[in-house]
């Protein structure tokens, strides 16, 4: 096995036993970028000069034997997180030249672990989208099939990691970004509760939902990298407060008795007969290991993708007028400040950016506020609540991740509507605030990956790490790679 | 442009009156930035304040408390929970293309002011108090095609404190202003400064005849800087109204801007053209929920507002109202004063030294109290020399010029100059005669009933003693010696 196709877990044991060195990893997962990246496409940029020096101070601290939990371990990056004075576009040509002189909290916690950052990875325009076909620079492909979407907007991160052109990534979850790109490339994904990582230095698409989180090749390194990221931030007053849990200690724990709900407006119609099946089959496995499946509902579930198009675009319509052309980022003069104002965001966002900025601003206005903002957050609350009742019920929720495999290049992109239903499940958990991750859970008749979602309480990553890597042990899927 | 007289007397305005107050706070709302006045153009900036892609506002707790103290102090209701909005609109000075501020729930709702109207206390009520971080600075120089942006002042903390329609007519406005700076002042919340932008104000105005009870439309005035400019707006703004609908026009709604160097207010944009400013709750700021402990806290550390300061001095010093009153305006004025009290100067004398002579120096030099170079204690020592006689009041002034000269005291500077007042009797009885050897003339006149020459003879000893003589002694003599 090559060292890019392990582990952190697996690589740290070599590292510590001084069987391998950073360096050596370094070598097999850019070569393997160089052998794969032209059909991916999952990275924006890669910072090979950066990590290798990284790396050799990595190995002075491996021979001080003063290892800190992510010595010498390369992962990738999400564009959309500031990475100082390296290139942060967020996949937008309006921070086509934007070098952040600051560094996001989560990649500074990483740091402080000692990462290696591979490079920054691809994603839809400021993480609006599902596909990575809204990137302003190119698409990424899925690692299992070329012809298919990796999912967005996390798309580059999931495949970077599918393709083992890192050993793991970070990317982040606004209605499913994390989760979606992870069941569609065959990795586990975690979006953790809102206000467990510090949003820091993420460039901002809808500030009430965005969460970072891991994408990684096993349950153990979400878990793993989690320890390394969550915790309270004082520069991220929505961060939560107190202690950071050690999450991989529940790694290994049976979970018997537990009780997980299964809620009916998630197997509906629309849903691909092969996800059904793999998910029911998921169901049956859990059961197996001592898992109690509890029937539930959580009955405002069909309102959730309006609620969430009206909140997470009259956020970002807001959080994306910073970029004006005035300060940084990419700017086309006009004949007075107005003509400058929109010529530069005209040129600088992409159609889907500005569709949802005109959506935003549209539910935000004077006299529609209170039909479309205001309700919509009266809708969330009931989202909320239906989560809140399921918990007193059971202890997480199982899902499918997404209604679908994979899909081609172009099947949803001249539909925005089809392309927001792939979301249709990951969204109500971001509404809700509350954790998610998703899982191999089998393939499809095409071979395709499909993603078991587990569902948890606020700030109880715990039993959803717990029930996901008992379930990632009893099954296989995870260890299947795909053939590029 | 000019306006013809009217008959304002069968109309009565209505004005609202919203103040921005820049708390005084060592940091920025939102980040750790100085809010230091005058430093080079954004050299007071971070990511966070510049409105950089993904970073996000902490708030400055001493911001709150500032609101909090304030609130308390004008009898507003704190809220128990309160939160942050986003006002979003497009300008070069603003860049995060929003501004935070609070709008559905301010940190503080009602609560009053009182002003003093000919001799009348008038309650001018408050609608609420708010929190908000101020805007950069546009600066159109150098001719280019383009201009500068200045973003030193972006993220300063303010607090706009809106008040009722309560106010009739420019000079309650103006009293208005000068309470609410006054208390601001003496909470240390904000430091008053106009020059410097720490203090502006935007009114709301209409006018309706005398006796109508609904209101008329309403304009909104923008950019009053100074008190002066207060009264000189709201009059203007007035006329004009009047005489719009004298001249059978009628009032449209909209924004009017102030133009200090012309006294005219201007047109700036219609309601037609006013901002949708679309806001919505901050997404990246917790609500405000203080807890019962921590305001009963600065509840208690409140120091005495100006209107308790006033009664206390007309009571406890037996000053009148008129002096207390003007003492008590200015707290390191009101301070100054007590300290020299407290040193042992008479109240009243104090009083009028401090309102008389020592207003008139530090007004020749454009001075405030804070950098007099008198030292209420060497007023409170000067008093003393000439209730004991070793001055005259007269000899006191050339002192107090001294002192303020020299910054040194009373006693020091009598040593100095040798001013201690002539005692002796026998040595002005010889300065006396001296004077009275050469005015044969003086005391023929005077003996044929010209009274007024008394003050001549005065003047002459006064001349020879350099001022020293003690003057009631001198009078006597000079009685005894002319009758
Ligand atoms: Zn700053």
């Amino acid at each position: 096995m090559k060292l890019n196709e392990m582990t952190i877990t697996g690589l740290r044991n070599l590292l510590d036993k001084k069987e391998i060195r950073p360096s050596e990893i370094l070598d097999d997962v850019y070569a393997r970028i160089e052998e794969v990246e032209d059909k991916i496409h999952a990275y924006l940029i890669t910072t090979k000069e950066q990590a290798y020096k990284t790396a050799a101070e990595a190995e002075k601290t491996i021979i001080e034997n003063k290892t800190a939990l992510l010595t010498g371990i390369p992962i990738a990056v999400k564009d959309n997180m500031c990475t100082e004075g390296i290139l942060t576009t967020c996949g937008s040509k309006i921070l086509y030249n934007f070098i952040p002189p600051y560094e996001s909290t989560v990649t500074a916690r990483m740091k402080a672990q000692h990462y290696l950052l591979t490079g920054k990875t691809n994603m839809d325009e400021f993480a609006m989208g599902s596909s990575t076909e809204n990137s302003a620079y190119y698409p990424s492909k899925n690692p299992w099939d070329t012809g298919c979407v990796p999912g967005g907007s996390s798309g580059g991160s999931a495949a970077a990691v599918a393709a083992d052109e890192c050993i793991a990534a970070i990317g982040s979850d606004t209605g499913g970004s994390i989760r979606q790109p992870a069941s569609l490339c065959g990795v586990v994904g975690l979006k953790p509760t809102y206000g467990a990582v510090s949003r820091y230095g993420l460039v901002a698409f809808a500030s009430s939902l965005d969460q970072i989180g891991p994408l990684t090749k096993t349950v153990a390194d979400s878990a793993l990298l989690l320890n390394v990221i969550g915790g309270h931030d004082p520069k991220d007053s929505t961060s939560a407060p107190g202690e950071i849990k050690d999450f991989t200690k529940v790694i290994g724990q049976d979970i018997k008795g537990m009780r997980i709900g299964i809620p009916e407006e998630y197997f509906i119609k629309g849903l691909d007969s092969d996800v059904e099946a793999s998910v029911k089959d998921a169901l049956k496995k859990l059961e197996a290991l001592g898992a109690v499946p509890v029937e539930i509902s959580l009955p405002h579930t069909e309102y959730a993708v309006a609620t969430y198009y009206v909140i997470a675009t009259s956020e970002a319509s807001s959080n994306l007028a910073r970029y004006d052309g005035v300060k940084y980022g990419f700017r086309r003069d006009g004949k007075d400040l107005l003509d400058m104002y929109m010529k530069t965001r005209a040129e600088g966002f992409g159609p889907e950016v500005k569709r949802r900025i005109m959506l935003g601003t549209f539910a935000l206005s004077s006299g529609y506020y209170d039909a479309y903002y205001r309700k919509a957050q009266q809708v969330r609350t009931l989202l909320k609540t239906d989560f809140e009742k399921a918990f007193e019920k059971v202890d997480i929720i199982a899902t499918p991740t997404a209604p679908t495999t994979a899909f081609r290049f172009g099947e949803k992109t001249t539909d925005p509507l089809q392309m927001y239903l792939s979301d249709i499940f990951t969204i109500s958990v971001n509404l809700a605030g509350v954790p998610a991750i998703s899982v191999p859970c089998g393939f499809s008749a095409k071979r395709m990956p499909i993603g078991l979602q587990l569902i948890g309480k606020h700030f109880d990553e715990a039993s959803i790490l717990k029930a996901a890597y008992a379930f990632e042990q009893s099954t296989e899927w995870h260890l299947r790679k795909p053939t590029l | 442009m000019a306006l013809k007289e009217t008959n304002p007397m069968k109309y009565e305005a209505v004005i609202g009156l919203e103040v921005h107050a820049q708390m005084a706070t060592d940091t920025k709302i939102f980040c750790g930035c100085s809010t230091k006045f005058g430093s080079e153009p954004n050299s007071q900036t971070c990511p966070v304040c510049i409105g950089m892609p993904g970073v996000l506002p902490v708030l400055n707790k001493k911001a709150v408390e500032c609101a909090i103290k304030t609130g308390l102090a004008v009898q507003s209701k704190i809220s128990a929970y309160s939160r942050f909005a986003r006002k979003n609109y497009f300008y070069p000075d603003l860049p995060k293309g929003y501004q935070v501020s609070q709008y559905e729930l301010p940190i503080c709702e009602g609560g009053h002011i009182e002003i003093v109207i000919d001799g009348e206390v008038k309650r001018i009520g408050l609608t609420r108090i708010h929190m908000e971080e101020d805007a950069g600075k546009n600066i159109h120089e150098g001719g280019g095609p383009y201009s500068f942006v200045d973003l030193n002042r972006t993220g300063v903390p303010l607090m706009e404190i809106v008040s009722e329609p309560d106010i009739r007519t420019p000079a309650e406005a103006a009293a208005y202003m000068k309470k609410l700076r006054a208390i601001l002042r003496y909470l240390e919340v904000c430091d008053g400064n106009m020059e410097q932008g720490s203090l502006r104000c935007d009114a709301n105005v209409s006018v309706r005849p005398i006796g109508q009870k609904e209101l008329g439309v309403k304009v909104e005035l923008k950019n009053i800087n100074s008190f002066r400019y207060v009264e000189k707006a709201l009059e203007y703004e007035i006329k004009r109204q009047i005489n719009v609908i004298e001249s059978g026009g009628k009032i449209v709604q909209e924004t009017r801007l102030f133009d200090s160097s012309t006294g005219v207010t201007q047109s700036m944009r219609s309601k037609e053209e006013a901002h949708d400013y679309r806001y919505f709750p901050e997404p990246d700021l917790v609500p405000i929920v203080p807890s019962e402990a921590w305001i009963e806290k600065i509840r208690q550390a409140l120091t005495e507002l100006p209107d308790a300061k006033r009664e206390r001095f007309v009571t406890k010093y037996s000053l009148p109202e008129y002096d207390a009153e003007l003492l008590t305006t200015d707290k390191t004025v009101a301070d100054w004063y007590e300290t020299a009290v407290l040193a042992g100067g008479q109240p009243k004398a104090v009083s009028n030294w401090m309102m008389g002579e020592l207003t008139k120096m530090l007004n020749d030099e454009n001075k405030s109290i804070e950098n007099c170079p008198i030292k209420p204690e060497h007023l409170a020592g000067m008093l003393k020399l000439i209730d004991n006689g070793t001055i005259s009041g007269k000899i006191a002034k050339t002192v107090f010029e001294e002192m303020y000269k020299t910054g040194k005291n009373a006693d020091a500077v009598v040593k100095e100059k040798g001013l201690v007042q002539i005692s002796d009797e026998g040595a002005i009885e010889k300065a006396v005669d001296e004077v009275l050897s050469k005015s044969a003339q003086e005391i023929e006149r005077f003996k044929a009933g010209d009274e007024k020459l008394m003050g001549f003879f005065v003047g002459q000893v006064m001349k020879a003693t350099k001022g020293k003589a003690n003057p009631q002694m001198l009078n006597e003599l000079l009685r005894k010696k002319l009758s």
